[in-house]
């Protein structure tokens, strides 16, 4: 995937600084909220490892 | 069903369609049929995007898919989280700052006019048809095992879905699947309560899960890099990408849910709503189909789970080598019932070597019973070759109606209605828009008036509602329906990709370049399907690849794209 801050066409609106407020609670910045997301398919690809892994032949 | 079950499917359908209609009441703008008021919460946004998505197919496959090979269709899932986080970084703040009603609008002001009613046009071919299935696909379900007509069914329901998409909108459409998703919550639950209620009582949620296992059910996730194997880690997560961003990204009944956010931080919080629960979600419908295996195990199943076929085939000629496969089946399912008893025993013994040698015989009962199922198929096959002989679409509702209280299964069958509804309400929804606003409004000389619009809209939502039920009614002369309409999806998906690609990273490009590309990639997608023997998945790839890869040269002999200002003033 290519980086949108380097390539935005004319059109793209400016990206984002972290300024702009999330509203979530313990998120200041959406980069914090997308490395949330990301964790927590981690953590739900490891459960259902440890799942195959302790139940499956 | 009885009366309690009918009150309770009939009154909570038409309580959610009268509380949307009722929400959404009044002569409004284009703008606010469209988005619906502008203001719907993430809340709301997160709901709607998860109900659009989530068809009745969902409902009634999935815990048959569960039952039949385990938990790994999970993975299929899991590219979904990142693209859906692509689509809130680089796709929702242009379609916000440009404030397009449909992402096809976004294209007609980067690129030009015709390569807009391109994208707009493949789009209402692709997802015109699929909107037949979403009625056609559980009506066929529901009218097979409840008795009634079919055709009855499509159009009861094709009806009452397009009439309160038709004078509601977005808004009516945004507030009926918070509740219909509050009914398929429930359902799920209710459900998955009563089957863990009703296994056996000496049989832990531990030994579940481990029986589950012990017959190949339980493989969650595999890294394997072997190319025969179906769902894995890799293909999920690489192809998943790539179909979910097309999905999320360039589908209009998707882009047209989250534009109805009130901020561009409502819009985003909406999609990761849907990034964090979608996978756990689609996990539980998976697991309660696997338990549903684990307790036919305890329990008789059917040898064949579509009964009224079974009956009427029984009735037949070949009846006595059904009934004598029946019984074997029931034999076979008793020995099996044994042999995972005595494997959980040798298991909570500790005793390796017994548990071993019990795992073996289990293994092999299982297998047999298999292939009596098989052998079933095969002969009621050879009866009638025109029957659907894959039954697992049956195996949650033959649950459903044998061991539910009344009440409850009126409750179950209203998850199913309720996600008919909703899907269909969101694609009837994108429809209806993209006539009106890419086709009507932006073809029509010298203008439209806001009121014209809206009414456009409305008798477009109307008439795409009358070709869905249509091709739903004339959709059993198609053979092999489902995957005909997923095999249109994927030879369109990959072109229209292909165009927003460009749109977003190759700023040189312009319309002219791009608009002959997609062509040329579409026909040429068209001419390899026609001649190639690759999975149809491949072409979500070629389409987009070509597109880009078309557009880069042929751009190379053409003038400059004209600046943004021109090119806008061309939409």
């Amino acid at each position: 995937m290519t980086s949108p801050r380097s390539e935005q066409p004319a059109s793209t609106p400016p990206a984002e600084t972290g300024a702009e407020g999330t509203g979530v609670p313990g998120f200041r910045t959406w980069r914090g909220v997308y490395t949330f997301v990301v964790l927590c398919f981690a953590g739900f690809v490891a459960m259902l490892a440890w799942l195959t892994g302790t139940f499956a032949p | 069903m009885n009366a309690v079950d009918y009150a309770v499917l009939v009154g909570s359908m038409l309580a959610i369609v009268a509380y949307g209609m009722w929400r959404s009441r009044g002569s409004r703008s284009l703008n606010a049929y469209v988005k619906g008021d502008g203001n719907a919460g993430w809340g709301t946004i997160g709901l709607s995007v998860a109900a659009t998505q989530a068809s009745a197919v969902t409902f009634l496959s999935i815990p048959g898919q569960g039952f039949e090979s385990g938990l790994g269709f999970v993975q299929n899932y899991f590219g979904l989280p990142f693209a859906l986080i692509i689509v809130s970084v680089v796709f929702l703040p242009i379609y916000r700052k440009l404030n397009v009603y449909t992402a096809y609008e976004y294209l007609g002001r980067r690129f030009d006019g015709k390569t807009r009613v391109l994208a707009a046009g493949l789009f209402l071919l692709q997802r015109g048809l699929a909107a037949g299935i979403t009625i056609y696909a559980p009506a066929i379900v529901l009218s097979t095992v409840f008795g009634w007509q079919l055709d009855l069914t499509i159009i009861v329901s094709g009806v009452v879905v397009t009439v309160y998409t038709m004078f509601g909108g977005s808004e009516a459409v945004n507030q009926t699947h918070k509740w219909q998703v509050a009914v398929i919550f429930g359902g799920m639950v209710a459900a998955l309560v009563i089957l863990l209620n009703r296994l056996p009582d000496e049989i832990s949620l531990g030994d579940t899960l481990a029986v589950a296992g012990g017959l190949g059910k339980m493989e969650a996730v595999s890294f394997s890099l072997d190319p025969d194997v179906r769902y894995t880690f890799w293909t999920g997560t690489l192809g998943g990408i790539f179909l979910s961003l097309s999905y999320f990204g360039t589908d209009q009944s998707q882009v047209q849910r989250y534009l109805s956010g009130g901020s561009l931080r409502e819009s985003r919080l909406g999609l990761m709503f849907n990034a964090v629960l979608k996978i756990p979600m689609q996990f539980f419908i998976l697991l309660l189909g696997v338990l549903m295996f684990v307790f036919f195990q305890f329990e008789r199943p059917p040898v064949f789970f579509n009964e009224t076929v079974w009956r009427t085939q029984a009735a037949g000629a070949g009846g006595a080598e059904l009934q004598t496969l029946a019984t074997r089946y029931e034999a076979a399912q008793e020995l099996k019932e044994q042999r995972i008893r005595t494997w959980l025993d040798a298991r909570r013994s500790g005793d390796e070597a017994r548990e071993d040698a019990a795992r073996t015989e289990m293994v092999a009962a299982q297998k047999e019973s298999d292939a009596l199922r098989a052998e079933t198929k095969a002969v009621l096959l050879k009866a009638d070759p025109g029957i659907q002989a894959k039954d697992s679409d049956y195996v949650f509702i033959t649950f459903i109606l044998r061991y539910l209280p009344h009440g409850l299964i009126g409750l179950l069958v209203a998850v199913f209605f309720a996600s008919t509804f909703s899907s269909k309400a969101g694609e009837l929804n994108a429809l209806g828009t993209t006539t009106a606003v890419d086709l009507y409004r932006h073809m029509r000389r010298g203008g439209t008036t806001d009121a014209q619009q809206v009414k456009a809209a409305k008798v477009f939502t109307a008439l795409w509602g009358a070709v869905a039920i249509a091709f739903a009614l004339y959709a059993n002369l198609v053979e092999n329906l489902i995957e005909a309409v997923n095999i249109l999806g994927s030879l369109f998906y990959g072109v229209v990709l292909g165009l927003f690609f460009v749109a977003f990273f190759l700023k040189r490009v312009g319309g002219t370049a791009v608009f002959a590309a997609a062509v040329i990639a579409q026909v040429t997608v068209i001419v390899l399907y026609n001649t190639l023997s690759i999975s149809y998945l491949w072409y979500n790839l070629i389409g987009c690849a070509g597109c880009v890869g078309l557009s880069l040269l042929l751009q190379t002999f053409l003038p400059s794209r004209p600046d943004s200002a021109n090119a806008a003033s061309n939409s």
